[in-house]
């Protein structure tokens, strides 16, 4: 396996949905190439850091207001008939 | 016990309030508001980059979703299909804005280019913890704000939101195959950006 193989098949390594075979040949060749290894592990952290860190919060004031407009709103609004 | 009962309000099945909501009752459809508005504002943000443009996208995705309610069909989940509808406001608040209005979900991944990293350097142990809570927000706002609409929407659908493969290709109109190679892309690309401000270093001078 090629280090572009490998980088073809990492999102699926990732996510553990890799077939089994695959998955062997792809550890295998994590096992001698360094750079596809650091690679694989900073590209886990990258996920990881994004999952942790959820950006953009709703504060809740902001979500009490957006909530009476939205509601307000479809008040006003009759939902479309099913046809 | 309070706890336990909460629990067992939001389990108050999907399809339940959805029924209740397609009747014009509007305390169903108040709770599928505040089941998803968090996620909703989240996505919206991540695609307009922009707080006012988020909450505009968040109203009429609700709104819509309510007043189309009889079209929904039900043959996915609820939230897939209110996701599709504010990520089709959120690009089109971002299609205001630019002049050439060309945003689409298509923009800017036919090349092969970004597929290979360019920096192989390590990071550290626990990278994050090099800088504050809020200047670590803004690395990762400002990382993610880079890549074009189609990648970090696919970026943050699957990875931020936790979706499927299956439901964000749904969600985006696009093939299975398109997905993963954008998910690919925009993993690597995040990956690359970031390896600037984490990468081991001896200085520790936070430059490259």
């Amino acid at each position: 396996m090629k280090c572009n193989d490998f980088l073809k098949e990492l999102t699926d390594y990732l996510d553990g949905s890799a077939d089994a075979a695959v998955r062997i040949e792809l550890e295998e060749h994590l096992h001698w190439c360094h750079d596809c290894y650091v690679v694989m592990n900073t590209t886990k952290k990258t996920i990881e850091i994004y999952r942790d860190n959820k950006l953009y919060e709703l504060p809740e004031t902001l979500r009490t207001r957006l909530h009476q407009a939205i509601m307000s709103k479809c008040r006003g609004s009759k939902p479309e008939k099913k046809t | 016990m309070e706890t336990i009962q909460k629990k067992a309000a939001e389990d108050t099945s999907e399809m339940t309030l959805v029924h209740a909501a397609k009747k014009g009752d509007l305390d169903a459809f108040s709770e599928l508001v505040k089941r998803y508005d968090r996620n909703v504002f989240r996505i919206a943000q991540h695609i307009t980059h922009n707080e006012d443009d988020a909450q505009d996208v968040v109203q009429e995705a609700f709104l819509k979703a309510y007043q189309n309610l009889a079209q929904f069909q039900e043959n996915s989940k609820f939230y897939t299909w209110l996701v599709r509808i504010a990520v089709n406001e959120a690009l089109m608040k971002l299609r205001r804005h630019r002049t050439d209005r060309t945003v689409s979900i298509d923009e800017d991944v036919e090349t092969e280019e970004g597929t290979m990293p360019r920096e192989v350097a390590d990071w550290g142990p626990n990278p994050e913890q090099l800088y504050g809570q809020s200047e670590l927000s803004d690395i990762l706002k400002k990382t993610i704000q880079g890549l074009p609409p189609g990648f970090r929407t696919v970026f943050v659908l699957r990875d931020v939101e936790g979706l499927s493969t299956e439901e964000t290709a749904e969600m985006l109109g696009l093939s299975i195959p398109a997905v993963k190679s954008r998910l690919l892309r925009a993993r690597l690309q995040l990956r690359d950006r970031l390896s600037k401000y984490f990468k081991s270093k001896r200085g520790g001078d936070g430059q490259p």
